[in-house]
């Protein structure tokens, strides 16, 4: 048992008052869930606290909230830990900060509407199965892994807090969004739909569609259950410019062929050279710019500064050509095998298929016992 | 007034299947729900569901190992349309895009369940009905034109006309606090188990029986409910449940010293005998001092792949993880019989008909009754999908020609003065609705658990009696309209104590052990006297008993070994 105190945000629409801070002291297990801080401030000291919850377990999506400014699920985030960060962050003893999820209008307290954002967003994507023809008299044969592989976007628990922490929502309402485009490559990575193109060709060329993500990863930090809506939508962009030619107005396709190409041949990621790829890749490109990637080019480093502080650039110096720091030992050679490698087997890892286990099953060519230390300072340059 | 010719009341797998099948039929159906459909509770259901589709695999088999699962308290014709129809469900989910799990040829892989002689269980990941319910809820969008969703609207009673049949229902529109009366043709009810009566439960908040009561309070008979599940792997405390998929896949239950205690209950089936048998193995540890001093033995899921376990089983590592701190890959994890479903409900036949005309039930909340004492893991949502269909077909098919219903608007006064009288009760005038719950729920969970005796059956009973007294006079704090969930959780455990009350008074009646019902004062089952349901109805505000007889077709009882 411990005490915390939760600082929840208040609105309650029918007292003609605005929004309100109130805070809550409870007593609980450090290992017991924001949400059940919540209703055991509800139970005991006021029943009007309005919170969505039912199944406790991040199960039915009902719960989003925000904590310490993050989206999350409140029965998932253990209040021991929520107190933590609540202490790094204002550098004393402050209390854990709950409010309404962003991005959606507030009805009461910690409930939002999410029928007028999310779900219509949702509606948006054709968000049902269009086989062709009449279904075969026994089950659909497909291939067992483009099963496993569209189950990581159906474990999808439709709670918003993707949404609520997208970037681009924020700056374009009419962003499909996260959640949505999720959704939609849970069709389009599904051999039984027969619309794939069509559905490519809907989310290409809405403005507010799959182009609209600035890959920002605030929903996959967000998500609880490891959907990572920003892989799905940089899938869907991939199948439609690789698979169906469609064009990409936004230039997200270049920067990750870009990503690639740079890892492929340098065995380590040089942000240097990455912007310059992604907007005029090669020589060619040098010599004869394609139209507007000079001003993509000056349009992104306002992305490169934020992305400096917050880390996911690690450092000045590795802007600079030349001086980008190099892995230890064989490690950056090692690196390049594993994309030789990865290029011969299509499927993507995701949630349900893990990396690590292929040593156990299928053994691997030797190269790729890459010793976990020496990719790990840089963990999360495999993400782009 | 919004008019229906079939209003479904609950939108879990039970209740969006009941809607599509309905929709298919032509006729104008709602669905309402008190969350968001997708919220619903089937969606919790991990494991997967049963069907004999293989070619080496029958439905005979299948219908088998349920009947002998329920102790030969199932009714056998209804198991046998269950079982004869699950393939066919299967594949049109199938056909309709749920992700199942693929063998290497591409065709649909089954893993093994406990008290199943064959490996027929299909499944996503271990998000099977999760998975099944947001694909019925993609079809209710498509279909939006046929099926009117109502969500986040609480039904608080069903509106029955003077010649008895039921022809709508009463429901508060959660968001703005408007309370609205719904006339239908055929009502469907599909609102769920009741596992929160009890404390600690696997079930979500919501499962609070609030349509065994509504139908009870009705005139609809209650069957069998004395027969409820205690799932033998929960998180002790939290009540969170470990997915049999888990023993499924091969892992071992241990008690303190380590041993392989099953081999001692069920020597064949191992930690794959049926739920109560394990439940009391485990129970019967640990009351006996082979348990962890934290009243709990151990699931070792360690001996299980690891791949395997990142393919099939990855919510428990989750579970694990957030809400235990343990690694399931790398340590066992310590589990207890925890409740976890109501196999009574209200009683009804094979097409989903209860006593009163025009009602029906379909799933958790029904008892039709195929799980009789205990129900097999993976047979629920078959159970849900089986009758939520069946009962979608035949009440439209009932509602077809029918001239409107006419609900009385008297229904809606009665409903709107009893929640204004809710609202209008002085602060501190009694306890508060949270306290009286947590005693309810401690109280079924101390007494009507797996093992059970007169004398702690009756401390029950006294206290729920004592609670509905309670109940009449405990205040809530919110006076508001938009989102009072205190108002509506004060009318739940209103109908969480006539669960309860069911319960006990069934429990009690029935001097024999079967199933989920273990009597230490009759360890024994006792077919010459009872070898029957136990039926319930409403009268003079107490459950009034009777019996039906169970329904066999070819198979007869015999003693229940794994
Ligand atoms: C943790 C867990 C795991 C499980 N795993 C499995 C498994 O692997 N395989 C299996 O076969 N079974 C499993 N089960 C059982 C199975 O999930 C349930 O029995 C089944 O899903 C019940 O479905 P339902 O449609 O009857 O009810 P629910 O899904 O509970 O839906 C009830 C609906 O009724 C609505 N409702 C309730 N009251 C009201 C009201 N007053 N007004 C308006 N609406 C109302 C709710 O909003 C909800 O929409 C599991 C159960 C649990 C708890
Ligand atoms: S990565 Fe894209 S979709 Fe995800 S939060 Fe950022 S902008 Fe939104
Ligand atoms: S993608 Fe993740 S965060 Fe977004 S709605 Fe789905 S589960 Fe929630
Ligand atoms: S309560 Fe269900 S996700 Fe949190």
């Amino acid at each position: 048992m411990a005490a915390y105190t939760l600082k929840v945000r208040r609105f309650q629409p029918e007292s003609g008052d605005g929004p309100y801070w109130e805070t809550f002291d409870v007593e609980l297990d450090p290992t017991l869930s924001v949400l059940d801080g919540l209703l055991q401030a509800k139970d005991r000291d006021d029943g009007s606290l309005a919170v969505r919850c039912s199944c406790r377990a991040a199960i039915c999506g009902s719960c989003g909230v925000k904590i310490n400014g993050q989206s999350a699920l409140a029965c998932k985030t253990q209040i021991g830990e929520a107190k933590e960060i609540a202490n790094r962050r204002d550098g004393g003893s402050e209390p854990i900060v709950v409010e309404p999820m962003g991005n959606m209008p507030v009805i009461k307290d910690l409930v939002t509407d999410m029928e007028s954002t999310h779900w219509t967003k949702i509606r948006r994507v054709t968000p049902w199965l269009l086989p062709e023809g009449d279904p075969p008299e026994r089950e659909y044969i497909v291939p067992p892994e483009s099963m496993i592989d569209i189950t990581q976007s159906m474990a999808c628990i439709q709670c918003g807090a993707c949404v609520s922490s997208c970037l681009s929502m924020e700056a374009d309402p009419d962003f499909i969004g996260p959640a949505a485009l999720a959704k939609a490559y849970r069709f389009v990575g599904d051999p039984r739909d027969a619309e794939t193109e069509e559905r490519l060709h809907d989310l290409a060329n809405d403005p507010h569609g799959i182009y609209d993500c600035t890959h920002c990863f605030s929903c996959i930090d967000a998500c609880p259950k490891g959907v990572a809506p920003m892989d799905q939508i940089m899938r869907l962009r991939r199948k439609a410019t690789a698979g169906y030619e469609i064009d990409d107005h936004n230039n997200g396709m270049r920067h990750e062929h870009a990503f690639v190409k740079i890892i492929e041949s340098k065995g380590t990621l040089d942000e240097s050279l990455l912007l310059q790829e992604s907007f005029a890749p090669g020589l060619k490109g040098k010599l004869a710019p394609r139209p507007g990637a000079i001003k993509g080019l000056i349009e992104s480093i306002p992305t490169a500064i934020r992305g400096l502080r917050s880390g996911k650039m690690r450092s000045l110096p590795k802007l600079i050509p030349g001086i980008h720091p190099k892995l230890p030992g064989d490690a950056q050679d090692n690196v390049r095998r594993i994309y030789a490698h990865a290029e011969d087997h299509s499927v993507e890892l995701n949630l349900y298929i893990r990396g690590e286990e292929a040593e156990e099953d299928a053994p691997v060519p030797e190269a790729e016992a890459v010793p976990a230390a020496a990719i790990e300072p840089e963990p999360d340059e495999g993400g782009g | 007034m919004p008019d229906h010719d079939v209003l479904v009341i609950g939108a879990g797998l039970a209740g969006q299947r009941a809607a599509l099948a309905a929709a298919e039929d032509d006729v104008s159906v709602g669905i309402i729900s008190k969350v968001h459909p997708v919220r619903s509770h089937s969606n919790a259901a991990q494991g997967g569901i049963n069907a004999a589709l293989n070619p080496d695999d029958s439905w005979e088999s299948h219908a088998f190992d349920t009947i002998k699962g329920s102790d030969y308290l199932a009714d056998q014709d209804a198991v046998e349309i269950m079982t004869q129809e699950a393939p066919k469900e299967l594949l049109h989910l199938e056909h309709l895009g749920v992700t199942f799990h693929r063998n290497e040829k591409g065709e649909l892989g089954t893993r093994a369940f406990g008290g199943a002689s064959a490996a027929r269980t299909y499944y996503v990941a271990d998000i099977t009905g999760q998975a099944i319910m947001h694909v019925l809820y993609e079809q209710l969008m498509k279909y939006s034109d046929e099926v009117a969703r109502y969500e986040e609207y609480f039904t608080t009673g069903l509106a029955i006309d003077d010649g008895g049949a039921c022809v709508g229902a009463v429901c508060r529109n959660v968001k703005d606090g408007s309370m609205e009366l719904f006339g239908a043709k055929s009502v469907i009810l599909a609102t769920g188990g009741n596992g929160q009566v009890w404390q600690p439960t696997t079930n979500a908040l919501i499962c609070t029986g609030d349509g065994i009561s509504m139908a009870y309070r009705a005139g609809a008979v209650l069957m069998d409910m004395e027969m409820i599940q205690y799932h033998p792997t929960t998180l002790a405390g939290k009540g969170f449940l470990i997915t049999e998929g888990a023993r499924g896949e091969g892992a071992h239950l241990l008690n303190a010293k380590g041993e392989r205690f099953m081999e001692r209950y069920a020597p064949n089936k191992m930690e794959l005998a049926s739920r109560d048998v394990v439940s009391r193995a485990e129970q019967t540890e640990i009351n006996e001092g082979r348990g962890f001093p934290d009243g709990t033995v151990a699931l070792d899921i360690t001996v299980v792949p690891r791949k395997r376990i990142h393919e099939a089983l990855r919510e428990i590592v989750l579970v694990g993880q957030d809400f235990a701190g343990v690694d399931i890959t790398k340590e066992p994890i310590h589990i207890k019989p925890g409740n976890h479903y109501t196999m009574g409900g209200v009683k009804t036949d094979v097409w989903g008909r209860t006593n009163v005309e025009g009602l029906y039930a379909a799933g958790e909340v029904a008892c039709v009754s195929v799980h009789g004492g205990n129900r097999l893991g993976a047979n629920s949502l078959l159970d849900t999908l089986i009758f939520g269909r069946r009962s979608g077909e035949d009440a439209a098919e009932r509602a077809k020609g029918r001239e409107p219903a006419r609900p009385s608007q008297s229904v809606l006064d009665d409903e709107q003065a009893r929640i204004g009288e809710i609202l209008g009760r002085e602060k501190g005038s009694g306890r508060r609705v949270s306290e009286v719950r947590k005693e309810l729920g401690e109280t079924m969970d101390k007494h009507v658990a797996v093992f059970r005796d007169e004398a702690g059956i009756n401390t029950a009973l006294e206290t729920v009696k004592r609670l509905q007294e309670e109940a009449r006079s405990c205040y809530i704090d919110d006076r508001g309209s938009v989102f009072n969930q205190d108002a509506l959780g004060a009318l739940e455990l209103g109908y969480m104590l006539d669960n309860a009350e069911a319960t006990c008074v069934a429990a009690l009646h029935r001097t024999e052990s079967r199933g989920a019902q273990y009597r230490t004062d009759f360890p024994e089952r006792n077919d010459e006297e009872w070898l029957k349901h136990i039926d319930l109805s409403h009268k003079d505000d107490a459950p009034e008993i009777s019996y039906s007889d169970v329904t066999m077709t070819q198979w007869e009882p015999q003693e229940r070994t794994y």
